[in-house]
């Protein structure tokens, strides 16, 4: 069945939508993120306009992350006192993202901005959980390996606005989280993803916090700044397509429960592998694009009618 | 009335004055709007007609038709890619005041034989007439392969199409053509032309008007978005929200 989208101006059919909605929904209920990373580039591919494709990528996070967020709140794996530093840090980035995304637009090098962003930040953290969950996934097999300690005292430990966050157990500035969530806000209005698979390792690598709490509250800030990014999108691009958003979240819906069940089957460890290939794999097909001369050098946008 | 015109007319051409070629068309559409609704997969318009004479066909070459169909025009940004530092990334652009979103032309036979290039010329029948006509700057005469890269791309999106013998005429009088619409369509006003040649000279045109419109479900996400933005974006939120609520009760109620 084909169905116009009345924003994108295409004409796509609604079950390919659905099944893409519901790949990205299985991957990112067995990894607990938020999928924006996948669903952006399939976008892409399938003919959606860039910009369409990020602001509604967004909008499809918002959904995801609610679903997820819930789980979380009823298991008490949500530090809200972290989460809101997090955000008032992503709603600046995010702002920053959105203006820089208007600027690079005008500039006719918003794709060439996106792709890079993604073979950048998937390569680096896709390489950095895939050196770190093989080492574990080592030391898991060999007994008598010197465990990791949970918590590092760093130079974050030592700057100034210290705070007392109850539910992660840290006394630490708010510094370093503040600045975590304009970084992860800032990718998330160009990049159109939620950030997770950068908030979720900086959590636990930069600021300490115990992975009980890590996704609960990762989760927790990406719904408010994907949903500032949807709004800002909206109001200053007018690119969110409803019809789009909403045949990706039904199907991320279904994918995410069978995604979720096959999760619990594996390892933490094997996981973290799986999703850093993942995350690999993406960082690469992009740079390919950008390496290899393109089959049709000239590109065509429609410029704004008077 | 007519028929003293004709005797007038018959007399002038005895007196060894050609008479003007004396005919016309008269035409029909299948439809006079194209509304894009959610399931819309494209659209085919079918343009008929027939040629009127008051007087027996001229003498001269055949008839030919051509007929063009023609989407609302906006500016383009034509880029071109260049390597730098090994990747690959828009390195030229050039702004093109004015193309059409979609341009058909149907003809009843190879158009080198059936249209000069000065009547292409003063109608702007082929589309790269019809991008220099109304779309020039002096930028872009500088630079003719933009110009023809946006031709080649936009053939090869299917939003320009030559045609060539899909007018079916008969008799020299009636003809028909079958204009198939992309499912990509952009909403407008679009341009039918229809000529009449002979002797690869226009002698008759006539122009009419489709409306296209996105209506139902898609005129109003549309509106919405482009004239409410916020709440657009605030509904497109209790949309996601609702959504991600709903998965959460719905996989407690599956599990429990």
């Amino acid at each position: 069945m084909q169905l116009y989208l009345p924003i994108a101006e295409v004409s796509v059919s609604a079950f390919l939508l659905l099944g893409l909605g519901g790949i990205v929904g299985f991957l990112s209920g067995m990894f607990g993120v938020g999928g924006g990373f996948l669903i952006t580039p399939l976008l892409f591919f399938i003919g959606v306009p860039p910009a369409v494709a990020v602001a509604t990528g967004a909008n499809q996070v918002v959904a995801s992350s609610i679903s997820g967020v819930l789980a979380q709140v009823r298991r008490k794996g949500v530090d809200f006192q972290m989460g809101g530093v997090l955000l008032a840090g992503g709603i600046l980035g995010s702002a920053i993202g959105v203006w820089v995304f208007r600027l690079m637009t005008a500039a006719g090098q918003v794709d060439l901005f996106i792709q890079l962003s993604y073979v950048f930040f998937l390569g680096l953290i896709g390489a950095m959980m895939l050196r770190e969950s093989l080492a574990s996934l080592w030391r898991s097999r060999v007994p008598g390996a010197p465990v990791r300690r949970s918590h590092v005292h760093s130079w974050a430990h030592r700057l100034p606005f210290k705070m007392k966050f109850r539910a992660s157990g840290l006394y630490i500035s708010v510094l370093p989280p503040a600045l975590v969530g304009a970084v992860v806000g800032f990718l998330a209005a160009i990049m159109g993803v939620g950030g997770g698979f950068i908030m979720v390792p900086a959590m636990i690598y930069l600021l300490g916090m115990p992975t009980r709490v890590v996704i609960g509250t990762s989760l927790f800030q990406i719904i408010f700044v994907t949903a500032f990014t949807t709004v800002m999108h909206a109001v200053s691009s007018q690119t969110v397509d409803m019809l789009l958003a909403l045949l990706l979240i039904l199907g991320g819906v279904v994918g995410a429960q069978i995604g979720t069940r096959v999760g619990a089957r594996l390892k933490a460890e094997q996981l973290r592998v799986l999703l850093s290939l993942l995350v690999l794999a993406v960082s690469i097909r992009i740079a390919v694009d950008l390496l290899v001369t393109p089959d049709e050098l000239y590109s065509v946008t429609p410029g704004i009618l008077p | 009335m007519i028929r003293a015109m004709v005797g007038a007319m018959l007399l002038l051409g005895a007196l060894g004055h050609p008479a003007p070629a004396q005919e016309s068309i008269v035409s029909g559409l299948s439809q006079n709007r194209v509304s894009i609704t959610a399931d819309f997969d494209g659209s085919e318009i079918l343009v008929y007609g027939a040629v009127r004479r008051d007087a027996p066909p001229p003498k001269g070459g055949p008839l030919a038709v051509i007929v063009t169909v023609e989407g609302p025009a906006t500016p383009v940004i034509v880029r071109r890619k260049g390597r730098v530092a090994g990747i690959w990334v828009n390195t030229d652009e050039v702004q093109i005041d004015s193309a059409p979103s979609f341009y058909a032309v149907v003809t009843t036979g190879p158009l080198d034989q059936i249209l000069s290039d000065t009547e292409n010329l003063r109608h702007a029948i082929t589309i790269e007439r019809v991008i220099r006509a109304i779309g020039i700057t002096a930028e872009a005469d500088r630079s003719g392969e933009f110009i023809l890269a946006l031709l080649r791309v936009r053939t090869n999106e299917d939003r320009f199409r030559l045609l060539e013998g899909r007018v079916e005429l008969t008799d020299e009088t009636l003809f028909r053509a079958d204009v198939v619409l992309p499912a990509n369509l952009t909403e407008g006003t679009y341009k039918i032309r229809l000529f009449l040649l002979r002797d690869k000279k226009v002698v008759a045109l006539q122009e009419r008007l489709i409306g296209v419109r996105k209506v139902g479900l898609e005129r109003f996400v549309y509106t919405l978005a482009q004239e409410q933005p916020l709440i657009y974006g605030l509904l497109a939120l209790v949309l996601a929200a609702v959504a991600g609520w709903g998965a959460s009760a719905l996989f407690r109620l599956l599990r429990a």
